[in-house]
């Protein structure tokens, strides 16, 4: 083939391509995820382009109030702003309405869940469950492997996003959660440490301090 | 006009019989005097026995021991009725007590919403044999001779005058509400259906009978008007079922708690209404009784979730002592309005509404452990959240960055491990109403780097409180 495009003179290069003959081997374009984190370096590090939908993503911190509402805080502004429901269950402080206003999430889709530490997790699992939820965030204290596939077989189940926010030192135990990104402070950066659908980016990701 | 007859052969029996856990027990209802008492309904399993409705008792327990028995209580079949009629309501605006076991409603005008009616009749069939009642329906021209073709019939729809005519000619002397005397003596003249007392000229009839026997046969055949009492729903729902043993446990409560709500549910659908706060009332043999409300945040009627709600506090509640009977009452019924939904929804076809979701949620985790965030226009911290319920959007004061998360009671943190970025920022209010605070806020770093938000009280030595997190 390539022969008798050679026989017939010379073609540019652009009808060619328009002719679709020739595969083109890196497409350039990205996919768009269907639920971008809001931090254009995450999006390009994950194989969804954002968090995976309908999945349990694990937040890894030192401690609670390490940085993880910035993390949160553009997804969650993007689903209150399209009407969607977020709960929190069972929240380690009160949220501060002025900050999270701030941060561009409409309060009024914003409820807050008080529990025990064993009714959370039924509540969790509920309100993935039921499917009414944009994004649910929770914080489990001391959980096991099946608590937290129940978690994500309950996020599957609504096409929900689940959040759960745990301490650093759960990173070495292993996790049915599509998503894990650890949140370092010093300096400030992510760690995808699990990701479904491709391999965990191996340098860590700068994480801007504006939030 | 169409008149549907639904007549209702075991009403006190049925009535007694679902609330019963176990259907395939031998049953009978007892009636009579103390000196001579007498079988007056018997289910299937107690026939199986051999007894058989009129014995007296001391033969039946001759032929067979072990069938429970009940008293039959003439109220209590009269209570059946009213809520049967209540769920009858829901398909008729004209739904008369006329006949005892019987509910007479008008269909004609409600074809139109429920569908032909063989439909609507499938329909009928169905929640009657849901709620747990045996029945025989009947569609005639007028309700008298609905009732009567009851008698013989189930299943007969019979839609014009000529066809009810035809109808009633075939139907036996004595089954078509005549006195016992008057119906013996066409017997004894040989007239043994309906049809061959048509025939005789009306002349003789009326000199031969009181004038009632031709007006009765006048509006069987339609052509004289009959004036029924139309049935109105009250206007709150009591219902009480007494258990024949002591309940310990709250398992052995759900049967009874379910059928009072599936009532319930029957009745409000009657009504058109909701319900936004019931009580259940658990009796004991001593001592006064549980009284277990159960609120909900928006008017609901629907079976499963009130049963769940209902169910989540049950589960909850500490008896004293061993439970005798369960009340229901319900007096607040706000009118229902069904929650707005998509036409083409983006969730899956299993999603469960929020207001449902959040029942649920409630009614196990407790009153108040579902909230919602609202600003409040104050400097002070600890002002400036309210719990909401509603969804007002609160007031919004724009300044310095505040931090995401707030700690419910402040922390005094060591200088020596912090860092100060920032501050301070003097927030001094609440002169006015007792919470007078005066205090120098800074932004704080931790020795992990952790960001915080601390607060020295001026005037004072002490050290950095902690009140929140940059997080």
């Amino acid at each position: 083939m390539m022969a008798a495009v050679a026989l017939s003179g010379p073609v540019s290069l652009d009808a060619l391509l328009d002719e679709r003959r020739v595969w083109k081997g890196r497409s350039t374009a990205r996919p768009v995820g269907l639920q971008p984190t809001g931090h254009d370096a995450l999006d390009a590090a994950l194989p969804a382009g954002g968090w995976p939908a309908a999945a349990l993503t694990e937040i890894l911190l030192a401690a609670n109030g390490s940085a993880e509402l910035r993390l949160l805080w553009p997804t969650l502004a993007r689903l209150a702003d399209s009407g969607e429901r977020i709960v929190l269950i069972a929240p380690p402080y009160l949220p501060y309405p002025q900050a999270w206003q701030a941060a561009g999430v409409d309060l009024r889709c914003l409820s807050i869940v008080q529990a025990s530490e064993r009714d959370a997790l039924w509540a969790a699992e509920q309100c993935l469950r039921s499917g009414s939820c944009g994004a649910v965030v929770c914080w489990p204290q001391r959980v096991d492997d099946r608590a937290l596939r129940r978690l994500q077989v309950a996020a599957e189940t609504g096409q929900t996003l689940a959040f759960a926010c745990r301490s650093l030192q759960a990173a070495a135990n292993p996790s049915p959660a599509a998503l894990r990104v650890a949140i370092d402070l010093r300096p400030l950066q992510l760690r995808v440490l699990k990701c479904r659908g491709g391999l965990a980016p191996p340098a860590p990701i700068p994480f801007s301090a504006q939030g | 006009m169409l008149w549907a007859c639904v007549l209702l052969p075991q009403l006190a029996l049925d009535g007694v019989m679902r609330r019963r856990t176990d259907p395939d027990e031998p049953l009978v209802l007892l009636s009579g005097s103390a000196q001579r008492r007498i079988l007056q309904a018997i289910n299937p399993a107690a026939r199986a026995l051999g007894l058989r409705p009129g014995q007296s008792l001391t033969a039946a327990q001759a032929l067979a021991r072990n069938f429970a028995s009940v008293e039959y209580d003439p109220a209590e079949a009269e209570r059946m009725h009213r809520l049967l009629a209540a769920w009858a309501y829901r398909f008729s605006s004209q739904v008369s007590l006329k006949y005892p076991r019987v509910l007479l409603m008008e269909i004609e005008s409600s074809l139109g919403l429920f569908g032909p009616w063989p439909v609507f009749e499938a329909r009928l069939r169905a929640e009657l044999t849901a709620l747990g009642f045996s029945h025989r329906i009947v569609v005639a021209p007028n309700p008298v001779a609905a009732r009567m073709l009851a008698n013989v019939h189930d299943g007969l729809a019979v839609t014009c005058a000529d066809s009810l005519q035809q109808a009633l000619e075939n139907m036996p002397i004595e089954r078509i509400g005549l006195s016992r005397e008057v119906a013996t003596a066409f017997l004894h003249m040989g007239l043994r259906q309906l049809r061959q007392v048509l025939a005789l000229p009306r002349a003789t009839l009326a000199r031969r009978f009181p004038a009632q026997v031709l007006q009765h046969l006048d509006t069987l055949l339609g052509r004289r008007p009959v004036a029924l009492d139309c049935y109105l729903p009250p206007d709150f729902f009591d219902v009480r079922i007494e258990l024949n043993f002591d309940v310990e446990s709250h398992q052995a409560l759900l049967f009874p708690l379910k059928r009072l709500i599936s009532d319930l549910a029957a009745f409000l659908a009657g009504r058109d209404s909701g319900v936004q706060r019931f009580v259940l009332y658990l009796e004991h043999v001593q001592g006064p009784d549980t009284v277990m409300p159960v609120g909900l945040l928006s008017a609901e009627r629907e079976v499963a979730m009130l049963f769940e709600l209902a169910r989540g506090r049950l589960e909850q509640i500490q008896v004293p002592s061993p439970v005798r009977a369960v009340r229901l009452l319900a007096r607040d019924l706000p009118t229902f309005v069904p929650a707005h939904r998509e036409l083409f929804d983006e969730r899956p076809q299993q999603a469960l509404p929020w207001e449902q979701l959040r029942e649920r949620l409630r009614a196990r985790l407790g009153d108040d452990s579902v909230n919602g965030l609202r600003a409040h226009a104050d400097h002070r911290p600890e002002c400036a959240w309210q719990a909401a319920s509603d969804s007002k959007p609160g007031a919004l004061l724009l300044d310095s960055p505040r931090p995401g998360w707030l700690l419910a009671e402040p922390l005094s943190v060591h200088e020596s491990s912090t860092r100060i970025l920032a501050g301070p920022e003097r927030i001094e209010s609440g002169w006015w109403d007792g919470g007078d605070v005066r205090r120098d806020y800074y932004l704080i770093e931790t020795r992990t780097g952790q960001r915080g938000w601390a607060y020295r009280t001026v005037g004072e030595d002490g050290g950095l409180l902690l009140q929140g997190w940059f997080a």
